[in-house]
């Protein structure tokens, strides 16, 4: 899309606009938070021409700077035998040296500035105008107010018809007008008139329209991009609204050139065509610098130094595989990289046990409304659009209000009321929250989700419908759902006593970002509905028959038991345990113990990267300050997510039992026997290249570039309208994450190795074009492991090459003190 | 109560400060630690002392500390003060900023500028506490400043991008305006008591009554200061919206500074000079009324913005505009209550306002109505209307701030572009050539002719700075015209007056130092980036962090920040404007004022700001 001048030559405004709204941020708002490649419009060209097109149009820096790669080359985190065989490869042998050189010692200019912005820059320049400045405020405003979900008391007076429609109605209403002349209120009253009437009173020359509109929107890429969101799906205001990109630019541009006349009086043209000429076309290909290279060379060394960990760990023979039999219990976990290190705890505890990895909606996906919402829930990734709806019928939840987040103090009478009396309950209340902090009725909890002793109706009893919703599975939906999760993960057969459904959720305190930490695979939302939902449907008696008739035999005696892990307090919640049998209660109450156990440990080893959390502390100890981060309203770091997120198994647990992968690894289970034809592979990669794929680059772009892609420090961050973040009151919307989320963060894609036979693999990948377009244009990086031999190859061009790690993890005994020494990043190591 | 107790509670945060600035920036806990504790000592010891004091019968204690300057007419010297009104503020204040300092503690961890924020955070306690414990204006002064630099240093926290620093210096600018009023009430009360009066002075009522009844125009015009610089600082009407423009900085220095205890000073401040007007009808109307217009005006702008900062901005504000009413009624005891409640409760607003997004999105996903509606909806159609916009739009307070104050000034400055280069030369010498002649007494010229010489060197004074002020190119123009301002200055009141030369000499000296400095510093900057072009940031200070502190400091010697003996020598120079001479008054004060945001303008554009060097490090301008 306009990646080259020819696209544009003549002006196509619905193609322009197209163009632009798939280029800026695609941020939901902030409740449907949900990661994705911040630079998804790149990615229908090779990574390293997309992420340069990028950097070049719009000045985000897109890989580290450079003396963080010499840095990082000098403490030895870019290893030296990587770094010649990325030169070699690249350039070729002869060349090395030249590169080399180039790479660790020269000294470089400044690069030449971006092209956004330059055409419009034309108007400061030539009459010293700041037209951001006369135009910004105010259209945030109406931007603000007219989308707001209940931050203003006295809401946006017309919210029932379109954007446009509604600001013209207000204009006609108020006796003072939006304008600052005459002729900007003639032109925004007068229907007649169209964008491109505007753009001809701005612009002189027709082939300059679009970068007009590029520069004009990406002035303020938050907003625009919030607005191209909403457009697109309106669902996602719960208090939807209507409003387009188009309805903006319009605004937009009779507010400047409102503000010209205002400025300049008649004293101004359409920018000339002389003028225009000096400016370089925004889309027209730039020629690769040398800058460019060094760094893209830098960068692959520094990804495979990482990479060659992994696969060298994977190519390692594994000598303890588990015992494929007489589980003690079995626990279904989330693909997420935050439970890598769970699992590995739990199979400490109890080496008896088997743990999986799936995305955590556990393939059942539905609308959810509790009892008492007015709104529906998504529960499932972002681009399914199911059919069913889960209903809470019953709970004992209790909601608490809070006189401070509501709005009663902002009237004067009020205020002077509250500030008087209330007033002083504040300073206590400040005061016990500064020095003992404790649950708020503000604060975001996975476990206020859904309550234990909520009831759900799972099974459906009529085909009513609720707006185009069938209400509950039927036992046939429910047994294809089960079984497709079961086969995907390759637990077919040897089912235990107990198979632990554990979806995760995370808490946090006075944090915007909070819908960031739960589970992406459920939009995120805690995966605790799904958990239930999943479980319910393999406990029962009807989908068990069905499931046998498909070749699944599930033990009666097997019981399905869901559970909610809080990623931020490392605390487990299980559901319906009083549905289990004797036998099985009591085997509950010991897993209960070692859960309890791995939960602490896994703490423990978390709080190794909180710089301010002593680790030597005993393991309790450090558990209950961990526990603390989540209802401190002062902790900008609750827990750290999906930070330093690298990997992704599909495969066995056998490939990596053996090692430390240090939570950079999701983990998605995958047996090849199971599944020769790789038809179960097939959906595991769908997802895992958008959703893996899409936080992994999300917290590359927000890591090399914050201010520009990421959200910057969330400290001075202000919450305009409940659905973006913003600095100060008249800053452009913040979409990305914020540093604190990022700043431990190492930018490499995403290395994904699948086991299987490279040739099930390739036909896999490429049965699906979007899916097959991040491989092929290397957005993530494929590895292939032969199932049998252990075998690496690395997809690359269209076709697998064997490749042969030159690391070998080292063993380590006592890894649990071996890692609380290090606070940094921790290669992959073999546990002895 | 022992004797000078007062001043230990400005000099226990002041040794913390200095303690804090030594401690290597990475040593985050020892910082905080150092700050947190400075701010404990002295919240205990408030407590202590408040229940000492009440015990002991809540008598007034007035303090002199410092005498910095004495001559036979005239004694400059710190004095400190306590009585309810200076509990209220000091106790609360602490305990606000030792809440804060802790919650910073950790909410700072790991941000570039911990150290920073720390030091301007106590930098600011002290300012706060020199002012509310003050007992003559010129102490008040002190701490006033104090306030308004960090102010400055924590709006502009983030300082490199382009909206923090652009707001910095529109607040400051407001808040030199404020000052404005401040320097002429001390210099007419110099004139009225002859010596700088202190606040337990002015407590004997029948006293001040008898000194206004013989200058009762005075008294109006001191009591008029005193309100435009209560105004600017509390975000009263015109200048309200300066507050919610404040919130650029970390989420607990907005809280701290504009939630609760720096925007209250306009109240403190009026509470102190409450015996000076009390007795003047005319006064209190007057105060009541600004306090009334905001309460409403405030209130409706604060119900259509849609962002949590600038609500409990707005809400603030009109809360201390029924502060105002009630001072103007006399209420000074509930005004105290009123202060407190609403100081905490906007501190704790502001530090949970990021959990307004998970509380009011379950609120709303659990109790929406699609048609709830507020009050607004009964009005008829075109007020409602026409409300919304204006609320929307601040009622263009912003707007007009700069159009019917600034821009004038800017537009007269430009004006002026043809007076550079040698037609100044001959216009200063030209100028010069009279008082010289006249004191080689080649030429004797009246009073009447020295006096109007004198105005008119206050007004090329002025010329200079306004051109300075509105240099678009040349940063050696701008920093050479406020020095030469300065001298303009001192020429123009040793020509009202015959008085020692040494005063003079104490007034530049801090100026010649700051200059000299600033200059140096400023060649040296040129010498490696080349030329510096006044017409953007520049943001060295990410190249050259000490340079930058330095020249900061020139900054502030250079404006006569009571860090040099200039500060002194301003107040002895305006002793020797007479009380009839309100037009030389403020012209110099206006000088004053203007300096100061001219070299706040200066450090600015060549400091903070998006970097030169390359857009790909630093952030989009609108963000």
């Amino acid at each position: 899309m306009l990646h080259t001048k020819e696209s544009i030559n003549s002006f196509d405004l619905g193609k322009a606009i197209d163009a632009l709204m798939h280029q800026l941020p695609a941020q939901a708002p902030l409740k449907d938070f949900i990661h994705h490649n911040t630079l998804h419009a790149f990615q229908d060209l090779p990574f390293q021409d997309g992420i340069r097109a990028a950097s070049r149009r719009f000045g985000y820096r897109v890989l580290l700077p450079l003396k963080e790669y010499r840095m990082a080359y000098q403490s030895g985190r870019i290893h030296d035998d990587i770094l010649s065989r990325v030169v070699c490869e690249q350039k070729g042998k002869d060349r090395k040296d030249f590169w080399l050189d180039q790479m660790v010692s020269r000294v470089f200019d400044v690069p030449e500035p971006p092209r956004i912005g330059l055409l419009r820059g034309l108007w400061k320049r030539n009459h010293k105008i700041d037209l951001d400045s006369l135009v910004h405020p105010i259209l945030f405003r109406l931007l603000c107010n007219f989308m707001d979900q209940g931050i203003s008391i006295w809401s946006f007076p017309v919210t029932n018809m379109p954007f446009l429609d509604a600001v013209r109605k207000l204009e006609a209403d108020s006796a003072v007008s939006l304008f600052r002349t005459k002729l900007g209120r003639e032109i925004f009253m007068n229907r007649d008139i169209g964008i491109l009437e505007l753009l001809e009173q701005l612009v002189s020359s027709e082939d300059k329209y679009a970068q007009y509109l590029f520069d004009q929107q990406f002035a303020h890429q938050g907003w625009s991009g919030m607005v191209a969101t909403v457009q697109h799906q309106p669902n996602t205001l719960l208090d939807s609204r209507q409003i387009t990109l188009e309805d903006v630019i319009f605004l937009e541009l009779a507010l400047e050139i409102d503000a010209l006349e205002y400025a300049l009086g008649n004293e101004w043209k359409p920018l000339s065509d002389y003028a225009l000429m000096s400016v370089p076309d925004l889309f027209e290909e730039v020629p690769v610098s040398e800058l460019e290279e060094v760094l893209f060379l830098w960068h692959l060394a520094y990804e495979w130094s990482y990479y060659d960990t992994v696969l060298g760990g994977i190519h390692t023979p594994n000598p303890e595989l588990r015992g494929r039999r007489n589980h003690s219990f079995q626990a279904i976990f989330c693909i997420d990289d935050r439970e890598c290190s769970l699992r590995r705890y739990l199979e400490n505890e109890d080496p008896n046990c088997y743990t999986y990895g799936t995305p955590g909606f556990f393939g059942v996906e539905f609308y959810y409304q509790p009892i008492y919402g007015k709104f529906r829930t998504k529960l499932c990734p972002a681009p399914v659009n199911p059919k069913f709806l889960i209903r809470e019928v019953s709970t004992d939840t209790i909601r608490k209000r809070d006189f401070h987040l509501g709005k009663e103090a902002h009237s004067f009478l009020g205020g002077w009321l509250v500030s008087q009396t209330l007033g002083f309950w504040s300073a206590l209340k400040l005061a016990i929250n500064v020095f003992n902090p404790r649950f708020q009725p503000g604060a975001a909890s996975s476990f206020q989700h859904m309550s234990k002793q909520s009831a759900l109706e799972i099974e459906r009893v009529s085909d009513e419908r609720e707006s185009d919703l069938l209400v509950g599975f039927s036992c046939e939906e429910m047994a294809n759902r089960v079984e497709s999760t079961l086969r995907s993960i390759g637990l077919v057969d040897d089912f235990a006593p107990i198979v632990y459904i554990v979806g995760h959720g995370a808490s946090s305190t006075n944090n915007p970002h909070y819908a960031a930490y739960d589970c992406g695979a459920c939009s995120g939302r805690a995966g605790s509905v799904n958990a239930r939902v999943f479980c319910e449907m393999a406990n029962k008696q009807e989908v068990r028959g069905l499931l046998h008739e498909k070749g699944i035999r599930i033990p009666e005696s097997t019981q399905f038991v869901a559970a909610l892990h809080d990623t931020t307090c490392d605390e487990i919640e299980f559901f319906d345990e009083a549905t289990l049998s004797q036998h099985n209660t009591q085997m509950h109450k010991e897993h209960v113990l070692l859960f309890q156990n791995a939960l602490a440990k896994n703490a423990r080893e978390r709080s190794r990267r909180f710089i301010n959390v002593d680790s030597n502390l005993n393991v309790h100890e450090l558990h209950k300050q961990i526990k603390m981060r989540s209802i401190t309203l002062f902790e900008p770091r609750p827990e750290l997510n999906h930070a330093t997120n690298a990997a992704c198994v599909v495969g066995r647990r056998d490939l990596t039992s053996h090692l430390f992968l240090d939570r950079r690894a999701f983990m998605n289970s995958f047996d090849y026997r199971v599944d020769p034809k790789g038809d179960y592979l097939f959906p595991i990669l769908r997802a895992v290249a958008p959703v893996c794929g899409g936080i992994n680059l999300e917290y590359f772009f927000s890591r090399v570039d914050n201010q520009k892609m990421g959200a910057g420090s969330k400290l001075p961050h202000n919450v305009m309208g409940l659905f973006p973040v913003a600095n100060g009151i008249d800053g452009d919307l913040r979409p990305g994450l914020p540093s604190q989320m990022i700043e431990v963060h190492e930018p490499v894609r995403l290395l994904v190795v699948v086991e299987h036979f490279e040739e099930v693999i390739l036909e896999v990948i490429q049965r699906d074009a979007a899916t097959y377009e991040w491989f092929k244009n290397e957005w993530v990086i494929l590895a292939a492991a032969h199932p049998e031999t252990r075998a690496i190859s690395i997809f690359h061009s269209g076709r697998f090459t064997a490749y042969s790690p030159a690391y070998s993890p080292p063993e380590v005994k006592d890894i649990d003190t071996y890692i609380l020494q290090h606070t940094d990043a921790i290669p992959v190591l073999k546990i002895a | 109560m022992p004797n000078h107790f007062l001043s230990a509670f400005i000099l226990i945060p002041a040794i913390g400060f200095l303690l804090s600035l030594v401690i290597p920036k990475k040593n985050e806990n020892a910082i905080a630690w150092t700050v947190f504790a400075a701010v404990l000592v002295n919240f205990v010891i408030a407590v202590f002392y408040d229940v000492l004091w009440i015990y002991q019968g809540s008598n007034v204690v007035d303090e002199r500390d410092l005498l910095l300057y004495h001559s036979e007419h005239y004694e400059f010297f710190i004095d400190f003060h306590w009585d309810k009104i200076s509990l209220v503020f000091f106790t609360v204040g602490t305990f606000l900023v030792l809440l804060v300092a802790r919650y910073s503690q950790y909410y700072m961890h790991r941000e570039p500028g911990y150290k920073r924020f720390f030091n301007t955070l106590l930098f600011f306690y002290l300012g706060y506490s020199v002012a509310v414990l003050s007992g003559n204006i010129e102490t008040l002064f002190v701490g006033w400043e104090f306030l308004g630099v960090s102010s400055f240093l924590l709006i502009a926290f983030y300082r490199d991008r382009y909206l923090p620093i652009k707001n910095a210096v529109k607040v400051f600018s407001i808040y030199r305006v404020g000052d404005i009023g401040i320097i002429l009430a001390m210099w007419l009360s110099h004139h009225l008591w002859n010596q700088n009066v202190t606040f337990a002075q002015l407590s004997d009522v029948s006293g001040v009554n008898s000194v206004l009844s013989e200058h009762s125009l005075i008294g109006v015009f001191i009591a008029m200061a005193v309100l435009v610089t209560a105004a600017a600082k509390s975000a009263q009407l015109p200048f309200t919206s300066w507050l919610p423009r404040a919130m650029e900085g970390p989420t607990p220095s907005s809280a701290i500074f504009y939630g609760s205890l720096s925007v209250h000073l306009g109240v403190f401040l009026l509470l102190r000079t409450f015996p000076i007007w009390q007795s003047q009808f005319s006064a209190r109307i007057l105060i009541g009324g600004v306090g009334f217009m905001t309460a409403i005006v405030a209130s409706g702008i604060a119900r259509v913005q849609s962002s949590i900062k600038a609500q409990i901005a707005y809400g603030s504000a009109s809360q201390i505009g029924l502060m105002f009413i009630e001072i103007a009624m006399g209420w000074t005891d509930l005004v105290l209550f009123h202060f407190a409640g609403n100081a905490f409760l906007r501190t704790y607003q502001l530090l949970v306002s990021p959990s307004t997004v998970s509380y009011l999105i379950r609120e709303q996903f659990f109790n929406f109505h699609p048609s709830a509606k507020s009050v607004e909806s009964y009005f008829p159609k075109r007020l409602a209307a026409t409300f919304y916009v204006l609320g929307m739009k601040e009622f263009f307070l912003d707007g007009a701030l700069y159009r019917f104050f600034w821009h004038p000034f800017k537009i007269i400055g430009r004006k002026l572009n043809f007076l550079r280069g040698w037609k100044l030369a001959i216009l200063l010498s030209g100028m010069l050539s009279l008082p010289l002649l006249h004191y080689s007494s080649a030429i004797n010229l009246s009073h009447g002719v020295m006096h109007t010489l004198s105005s008119m060197f206050a007004l090329l004074g002025v010329v200079m700075v306004l051109k300075s002020f509105t240099e678009r190119e040349k940063v050696f123009e701008a920093w050479w015209l406020v020095i030469a301002n300065h001298v303009v200055v001192a020429i123009a009141i040793s020509l009202n007056e015959n008085y020692s030369m040494s005063h003079n000499l104490i007034y530049l000296s801090g100026i010649a130092i700051g200059g000299l400095s600033g200059y140096a510093l400023l060649s040296v900057l040129k010498s490696r980036e080349g030329n510096i072009n006044l017409d953007r940031f520049h943001g060295f200070v990410k190249y050259y962090p000490k340079m930058s502190m330095a020249f900061f400091f020139c900054c502030l010697a250079l404006s006569g920040f009571p860090i040099t003996p200039t500060f002194i020598g301003e107040d002895l120079i305006f002793g020797h404007i007479h009380e009839d001479q309100i037009g030389l008054a403020v012209l110099v004060s206006l000088s004053f004022i203007l300096d100061g945001l001219s070299l706040i303008r200066i450090f600015a554009r060549v400091f903070l700001g998006p970097s030169v060097r390359s857009v790909y490090e630093s952030s989009y301008r609108s963000s």
